[in-house]
């Protein structure tokens, strides 16, 4: 799979006289339809749901950007990328944007070339194991058989905790979740490590959860965010900028409720900006007035799509932490819409 | 003779037009040949230059750099010593050495059942007869990357993990007088230690006052030289042997000369070295000592062995079927049994058709190796063509080492396998 991507990549390179130009949101136009990229299955954040449709807190990002571009959410072409395959997808034009719990890292963003147009989760590295092996703290670990995500920054966060804590562990790389939680649970490995959030979210799918603890440290700075080539700006925007409505609709209280009333315009200019009635920031995007709208009637605001997905009241129950707004002692913050 | 030739050449030489090179078949083949090799090359070139400037263009040079930082990942088997510190040059190395042990011990058991196999299906027994052919159609026909899967969750499964041997009501337990642990994550076998090991100049002290063994390469370059000494006495035995039964006609009993000089030396070295044995113990998470042979390691063996295997006995049947029902018979009428016929007369004759289409399987085996990352095997495409190629995004130059290695060890086996096959073939006279 994925040297079939990376050749088709060469070859399509090779083949081409000369790069496909960067005009992703033509593209996109023209096809009618958004080629997202998103995990094989991580419960609450990107998953198909019994009808075969993508639910989730990354697939809500798609969903917002698909509705700002094209007018509809549902004209989204979910592709499911692994830890493996998700950079050359990107790279060689097969999805135009990725939204996977991908870390926000140096080198994916100036060597890889690609553009995190913002963060939508701040999350760590954690560990789980069996409660029944009586670990408390991740410095126990021992001689450990740890089962990680091969070509994730979880493996070298690992590498790196293991080594500074003068303890040993046996690595079993794997390539999808879904597998790396099949061999933790028949007990292939003792330890299962990956971004908390993913940890919390597989999880809720166990038999019996209550029977795996997450040890309390979190060995690494996982800012997770959307992404897409580097080189296309006006595309960038139009993602960065979606995902900003979503959280500064939050910030304003425009709530999937009251959104058809406050976008009939209302006293506070930066609602009337962001919703379209006052000024006309979608154009400077290449879009129309109401698209930012349009993303925030899809599934509501930041918040909403949180508590929704992965909030308290779901079975991952993920608290707000550091992904609150800013107003409520957290993160996430958008700069103004003006 | 020669007066026709020179004639010929002659005349060619004398009435060359440039329309002979359409119309006289002499010629013609050669101006397509050409023609189609100019297209080649012209194609080949437009292609590398489009992919050098495209490349160029989305800011992507070649460059082998990367090769000399550091990995910052570790890899569970490794053969020689490796860290996350050391540089991905290093854990391509650590990678492709295991791609060799992989396929090695794959090509070998491969053999093994290839050759019972395709020995059995010929026999005259009904039953064992139809159940090599069973085997035969259903390992050959379901793609190997299944049976790598099937073996491998079959083993996380069915086996039990090593938690279930701990406590007092343990579910599982070692077997082989507690010297070998089966678990869900491998094999946990002795592994030989010695007492006075050459690896170190002096030996640690435990604090009880016990020796602590050791092992290092040069006590098992040791043994190995002992043995490869033992193995020319026996030959120069085998050898005095044999003439003195062509003088004398009657053979000297050699076997307890022969046993003498195998064991004799060997138990001598094993006592020097003071041999023990380090036999694996659950101790915290997972068994600790010994010789850990992965799952991983062994469901992408057995699964390549096996359905390898498969082809092997189609090809061993084809071998033997090829020699004449003559032979056979007339090996009978000289008194000889069934299975020395089998041995002597029968499997060496048919090696000559067995052994090209074996180096193909050979070849396929180290090729279906790169699956390995199914299990979660750190081979050469795991560590290489997997987690360096991730991690540094060096595509084109990760890939381009990565056939590079396939291509010399393919070459490598095909120059061994001919080396063999040339001294198999039929000398003719
Ligand atoms: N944030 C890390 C890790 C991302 C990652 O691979 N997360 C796992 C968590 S389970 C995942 O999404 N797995 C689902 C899949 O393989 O499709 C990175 O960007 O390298």
């Amino acid at each position: 799979m994925n040297k079939s991507v990376f050749f088709g990549a060469l070859a399509g390179a090779a083949l081409a006289g000369g790069v496909a130009s960067a005009a992703t949101l033509d593209d996109v136009k023209a096809r009618g339809k958004l080629n997202c990229g998103v995990t094989t299955g991580v419960p609450g954040f990107a998953e198909p749901d019994a009808n075969g449709v993508w639910q989730g807190f990354d697939v809500a990002v798609c969903r917002a950007v698909a509705a700002a571009v094209l007018s509809d959410p549902t004209a989204v072409e979910f592709v499911p990328t692994t830890g493996k395959t998700r950079f050359t997808a990107l790279a060689s034009g097969e999805i135009d944007m990725l939204a996977r719990n991908t870390t926000w890292t140096f080198s994916r963003d100036v060597d890889l070339k690609f553009e995190f147009t913002g963060v939508n989760y701040y999350d760590g590295q954690g560990f789980m194991t069996p409660a029944d092996l009586g670990v408390t703290s991740a410095k126990d670990l021992d001689g450990a058989t740890v089962c990680i995500q091969t070509g994730t920054t979880t493996e070298l966060n690992l590498a790196d905790f293991f080594r500074s804590n003068n303890i040993s562990y046996e690595p079993v790389p794997i390539e999808t979740g879904a597998e790396a939680v099949q061999q933790y649970n028949a007990g292939a490995c003792d330890v299962y490590t990956t971004d908390a959030s993913a940890l919390a979210a597989q999880r809720a799918n166990f038999e019996d959860p209550s029977a795996h603890v997450i040890m309390p440290e979190i060995i690494s700075k996982e800012p997770l965010g959307p992404l897409v080539r580097h080189g296309d700006n006006e595309w960038a925007d139009i993602v960065r900028w979606t995902l900003n409505a979503l959280i500064t609709a939050e910030e304003l209280g425009v709530t999937s409720v009251n959104l058809s009333e406050m976008g009939g315009g209302t006293n506070n200019p930066e609602i009337n900006r962001l919703l379209g009635t006052e000024g006309d920031l979608g154009a400077m995007l290449g879009l129309d007035k109401e698209w930012a709208k349009r993303a925030i009637g899809v599934a509501g605001n930041y918040g909403e799509i949180f508590e929704k997905n992965i909030g308290e009241s779901t079975p991952i129950g993920l608290a707000r932490g550091l992904n609150a707004q800013w107003t409520d002692g957290g993160l996430i913050y958008s700069p103004p819409f003006r | 003779m020669t007066s026709i030739a020179d004639h010929t050449v002659t005349r060619s030489k004398s009435s060359f037009k440039l329309s002979m090179l359409l119309n006289d078949t002499r010629y013609r083949s050669f101006t397509f040949q050409f023609i189609a090799l100019i297209a080649i090359i012209a194609f080949m070139a437009f292609v590398g230059g489009n992919l050098v400037r495209n490349l160029a263009e989305a800011g992507l040079n070649i460059s082998f750099q990367f090769l000399k930082d550091p990995a910052g990942y570790d890899i569970n088997q490794k053969l020689i010593e490796y860290n996350s510190q050391m540089s991905h040059g290093r854990a391509a190395l650590v990678g492709l050495l295991n791609t060799l042990i992989v396929a090695f011990l794959a090509c070998i058991t491969a053999t093994v059942f290839g050759v019972v196999a395709g020995v059995l299906r010929l026999s005259n027994n009904w039953l064992v007869s139809k159940i090599m052919s069973f085997y035969v159609e259903i390992f050959r026909n379901v793609p190997v990357l299944i049976w790598i899967l099937i073996i491998f969750s079959v083993m996380i499964n069915a086996l039990p993990a090593p938690r279930d041997f701990r406590g007092d009501e343990a579910s599982a337990s070692m077997v082989l007088f507690d010297t070998i642990a089966i678990t869900n994550r491998g094999v946990f076998v002795p592994s030989p230690e010695f007492t006075n090991s050459l690896s170190v100049a002096e030996q640690d002290v435990a604090e009880d006052g016990s020796i602590v063994p050791a092992k290092g390469w040069q006590d098992f370059a040791l043994i190995f030289g002992v043995l490869f000494l033992s193995w020319i006495a026996a030959k120069l035995i085998g050898s005095w042997a044999t003439r003195t039964q062509e003088a004398t006609g009657s053979r000297p009993t050699t076997w307890y000369i022969l046993l003498a000089v195998w064991v004799v030396p060997l138990v001598a070295v094993l006592a020097f070295l003071g041999l023990t044995w380090d036999v694996p113990a659950l101790k915290g998470f997972n068994f600790q000592g010994g010789l850990q042979l992965r799952g991983s390691l062994i469901a992408l063996w057995f699964a390549l062995a096996i359905y390898t295997g498969a082809f092997i006995a189609e090809n061993v049947r084809a071998g033997i079927l090829a020699i004449s029902k003559g032979q056979t018979e007339a090996a009978a009428a000289l008194g000889l049994r069934p299975r020395r016929i089998m041995g002597l007369v029968i499997l060496p004759q048919a090696l000559r058709v067995i052994i090209p289409p074996l180096i193909s399987q050979y070849l396929n085996i180290t090729k279906n190796s790169s699956l390995a990352i199914a299990v979660g095997y750190m081979d050469v495409t795991g560590t290489l063509g997997g987690i360096t190629l991730l991690q540094t995004g060096r595509a084109i130059e990760t890939i381009l080492l990565l056939m590079l290695f396939y291509l010399t060890v393919s070459l490598l086996i095909s120059a061994l396998m001919n080396v063999f096959n040339n001294r198999m073939k039929l000398t003719e006279r």
